[in-house]
């Protein structure tokens, strides 16, 4: 089955071509083409994974040779996938959830005249992004990388007739170019140091390479990963990419092209082993976008962009993780599967809401769904438990581990990171217990024409799957350590360390911040009558329904200085370039006019000329020299 | 006396040429000044030829002189096709050489 | 050597004729200047020991060449008369002092060398020539042949006027003329009917009246002509008898 692993690639890309150029006919059933290829893919992934449980611990990394792909010289690359527990972890994840996206799309996008082109989108990017995660070299890895950006930036304008939403997509495309640009230099960066760009090659070479060399290629990974995963300073598009249909949002912008980040710092350990600031980089950055995204996910009021800002924070959770090395690298793919389940699963939810809702997204005006949307209602809150870490749900099970090896370490670092992780986990529970309260209980604030309705089978179904892997998949992962010791061929042994303060003191802490945040959340939300528009709020609130003015700042640190950088490039170019060919062609041009006075076009002048010339020869000729 | 006084004279002639071409606008002057030049070239050619005592001087001027009739040929004609464009023969009016 | 004498006379018939290429107004004075000189050079040729060349000189410049300038003057018209205020700026002053100076510098290195002079002056018979130019030269005389059948098509090319419209018929210019209101026949030639032939004497008609517009009108305004009165007297005397001639 392991050599079959291509297929889980070849048979959506398949699809999506096939999709794609049927055309018309095909509308009335290319989206179960759609599905039945992302199953397809499960199925294969599936049969991967249970041949590879089979097999002993350390035997289970494999390497499946495709073609040679690009023989040149210095850099001779074969296109190959790796077949490990880490990557299989995200081909059980990516087909999983995204085929139960594909079955909830299919009700969820029933009335759109282009359902059978999101199809084929969708089966693009699930083709990406499995190429993304079992490329056995970097630049195939960039394959898919660029693959997932552009089926994301497809379907974040898949409504492209709205310039705001086509503006979004654009948006997400040149933020994660940036991104990409990081992930091209690192590239360049291996291929100059270490001569190899596939990763056995750059790891075996990682081992000898000075720390400068290291920091170098992991700092450029880390921008990749920034501007992938929505970190900070790359963080403003995953806001607007909410444009996108919402079960584009659960697969892509939630669960899983958003943490392809992780997954980069993840499977380039060895690297950042060798690279201590660049993986202290990682944490710090992780750990203020987790506060960030939390402070701005307090103030939105759009359930989607609430989730966009929810999701920001918890890849911030994972980055954390991943940058506290070993210790945390299983705990960061733990949670990523987890968020995967229960974020896909919460954003399905409010698609289900919106569905039901005539795609009303303005949470001000929800309220008292529960009863008209039993289904959602529970399913999403179930979502709501594990996110907010309540045991025994899953982000119970990742989360706290990572709050508890955020505290692992010497000097002030654990203090910060451990106090920006456990103060994340109070916010966490304050704006996702707003949304939940804000949607599902108080007053209804619905405007007259919306009727709330329960959604058809085919999309509480995925929800209902969902919610039970949000339930109980971490507790299922967690027993015994399942997990860790799965990944642990990929990620290395982690020495157990104690962190700086007690577990169980960091576990009731934890449980005392979340209880105080939903409480708060409760009686601002839930008890008391919420505003049907934003009232008018303080300094920071503001900030935050701004997404603290990113945008802003964007436009002032790097659009302004870049068009008057342009604009001063331009002028030099006319003033100075151009000013220096023109005068110099300006002064061969006059030279030109005052000599052209000498062609007066009058013979006997010219005849002058050559009698005076004549002179001067035979003057020279016989007097035998000047 | 020597035959070096003809070179002399030929100077002379050559000069008066060369000033009729400069100086005189009539077209038809100023071809009979280079005519003179020529003519000032052949006769220093036929002292050079009675000096050295060889004859061959003189067949380069003979050769200058049949060259020089093909030249009037030419030369005439191109006055003429010049007048009937023009109705004039001055060298100051077709200023069409200038730049 | 050189008679002196024979000299300065080539000399001054070379010389002062010359200088009429700079002062002369009119062409026609320059050219017949310029013969004098082409004569006064083939003199010089001749005392250098090359009567040939002497001969041809004076066949080719004062009979083909200057005739043919005169030729030329003739077809632009005799009586140009050409101002002699210089219009370039500096160039009269420039000119003369350039055509000036060289002429003193060529003078000044020339009567400086001293040549040997050859002991056994060679003549330029047309014998001595023929056998030079046709044997030695040959080759530069075909040269040469092609150069003047070149010059004379070329000159021929540069004085044609092509046609540009088609040569009118006979048919054309007759009923040209009788549209403009010509007589359709020729006028009537003088002399005609008249007792004896004579330009002076008016053609008479049919009837006997002499016709007018018969006597060329140049002779009427001198007062040329006859009125041929006499003559239709004598047709009207009855003692006139036919064949009384």
């Amino acid at each position: 089955m392991l050599d079959l692993t291509w297929l889980l690639i070849a048979v959506p890309l398949a699809s999506a071509a096939f999709l794609l150029l049927a055309g018309r006919r095909a509308d009335a059933w290319g989206h179960w083409v759609g599905v039945a290829a992302s199953g397809t893919a499960f199925l294969v992934g599936l049969g991967a994974l249970i041949q590879m449980l089979g097999e002993d611990a350390h035997h289970r990394e494999h390497a499946v040779h495709l073609f040679s792909w690009i023989p040149g010289g210095a850099l001779d690359l074969d296109a190959g996938l790796l077949v490990d527990p880490l990557s299989m972890t995200f081909v059980m994840l990516v087909t999983f959830v995204g085929t139960l996206i594909h079955v909830y799309s299919v009700a969820y996008m029933e009335h759109d005249p282009d359902r059978r082109r999101f199809f084929a989108y969708l089966n693009l990017f699930v083709a990406a992004m499995l190429l993304l995660v079992l490329a056995d070299s970097y630049l195939l890895l960039f394959v898919g990388w660029e693959g997932v950006g552009l089926a994301s930036y497809l379907l974040i304008g898949f409504w492209n007739h709205k310039p705001e939403y086509a503006t979004a997509a654009n948006k997400a495309f040149i933020v994660n170019r940036v991104g990409d640009m990081g992930l091209i230099i690192a590239m360049g960066l291996m291929f100059t140091y270490f001569g190899a760009l596939d990763f056995e090659g750059v790891f075996a070479a990682a081992d000898g390479a000075s720390t400068a060399q290291l920091t170098a290629i992991g700092l450029m990974l880390l921008v990749a990963a920034c501007g992938k995963s929505a970190q900070f300073p790359l963080q403003s598009w995953l806001g607007d990419a909410m444009a996108g249909p919402t079960p584009v949002s659960a697969l892509i912008h939630a669960a899983t092209m958003v943490t392809a980040g992780v997954y980069l710092i993840v499977r380039s350990a060895p690297i950042y082993a060798g690279a201590p600031a660049a993986q202290t980089t990682v944490a710090a950055i992780g750990a203020f976008t987790l506060i960030l995204g939390a402070v701005i996910g307090m103030a939105k009021d759009d359930i989607k962009k609430a989730l966009a800002a929810s999701t920001m924070s918890q890849i911030g959770y994972m980055m954390l993780a991943a940058g506290l090395g070993p210790v945390g690298y299983a705990f960061a793919i733990f949670h990523l599967v987890t968020h995967g389940f229960f974020k896909a699963g919460m954003f399905l939810g409010a698609g289900s809401v919106m569905h039901g809702m005539n795609d009303q997204v303005d949470m001000r005006r929800f309220g008292a769904l529960r009863t008209a949307m039993v289904t959602t209602w529970v399913t999403f809150g179930l979502g709501w438990l594990a996110i907010l870490g309540v045991p025994p749900f899953s982000g119970f099970w990742s989360k706290d581990k990572i709050i508890e090896a955020a505290f692992v370490g010497e000097g002030a670092q654990p203090w910060i990171l451990g106090g920006a992780a456990l103060i994340g986990a109070g916010l966490t529970a304050f704006y996702m217990s707003r949304l939940f309260f804000m949607t599902f209980h108080g007053k209804a604030r619905w405007t007259d024409d919306q009727h709330p309705h329960e959604s058809p089978a085919l999309m509480t179904v995925p929800m209902i799957i969902l919610a039970v892997g949000s339930a109980f998949l971490g507790l299922f992962l967690a027993l015994g350590d399942r997990f860790a010791t799965w990944l642990e061929p990929v990620t290395g042994h982690a020495e157990h360390h104690e962190p700086v303060l007690p577990i169980p003191v960091i576990m009731i802490a934890t449980l005392l911040l979340v209880a105080l945040g939903v409480w708060v959340a409760w009686r601002k939300y839930g008890a008391a009558d919420v505003p049907e528009t934003a009232p008018a709020a303080s300094l920071a609130t503001i900030a935050a329904r701004n997404d603290m003015f990113q945008d802003s700042v964007n436009r002032g640190v790097f659009e302004r200085p870049g068009t008057h950088l342009t604009r001063t490039l331009v002028y030099a170019d006319a003033a100075l370039v151009d000013g220096a060919v023109d005068k110099t062609a300006g002064g061969w041009a006059r030279t030109g006019e005052s000599v052209r006075k000498t062609q007066n076009g009058q013979v006997r002048s010219y005849a002058l000329t050559m009698l005076v010339g004549l002179v001067i020869v035979i003057l020279v000729v016989v007097q035998g020299g000047l | 006396m020597d035959p070096i006084n003809f070179v002399i004279l030929a100077s002379i002639l050559f000069a008066i040429g060369a000033a009729a071409v400069l100086l005189r606008r009539n077209a038809i002057i100023a071809f009979m000044g280079v005519e003179l030049m020529l003519n000032a070239a052949n006769l220093a050619l036929v002292a050079f030829s009675r000096m050295h005592g060889e004859i061959d001087g003189q067949i380069m001027a003979f050769f200058v002189l049949v060259v020089a009739a093909a030249e009037v040929v030419v030369g005439l004609a191109i006055i003429i096709a010049v007048f009937r464009a023009r109705q004039t023969i001055s060298l100051d009016e077709p200023a069409e050489l200038k730049g | 050597m050189v008679n002196p004498v024979l000299f300065w006379i080539i000399a001054a018939i070379t010389v002062i004729p010359a200088f009429s290429l700079l002062f002369a107004r009119k062409a026609v004075h320059v050219a017949m200047s310029i013969v004098l000189v082409m004569v006064g050079l083939a003199a010089a040729y001749i005392t250098l020991g090359a009567p040939f060349l002497g001969m041809v000189q004076i066949v080719v410049y004062t009979g083909a060449v200057m005739m043919l300038f005169l030729f030329v003057l003739m077809l632009v018209g005799v009586d140009q008369r050409e101002d002699l205020k210089e219009t370039i700026k500096g160039q009269r002053w420039i000119g003369l002092f350039t055509a000036a100076g060289l002429g003193a510098f060529l003078v000044s290195v020339v009567g400086r060398v001293t040549v040997a002079v050859s002991d056994t002056p060679v003549q330029g018979d047309p014998d001595v020539v023929a056998v030079l130019l046709f044997e030695k030269y040959v080759l530069v005389i075909e040269v040469l042949g092609f150069l003047l059948i070149t010059a004379a098509v070329g000159a021929l090319v540069l004085t044609h006027t092509p046609r540009l419209k088609p040569r009118r018929t006979q048919l054309e210019v007759q009923r040209d003329r009788v549209l403009a209101g010509a007589d359709p026949v020729n006028k009537p030639m003088p002399g005609v009917y008249a007792r004896h032939n004579a330009l002076d004497v008016p053609a008479l008609d049919p009837e006997g009246q002499p016709i007018d517009h018969s006597v060329s009108r140049v002779l009427k305004i001198r007062n040329q002509t006859q009125e041929g009165v006499e003559f239709r007297a004598a047709l009207e005397d009855p003692s006139r008898k036919e064949g009384d001639r």
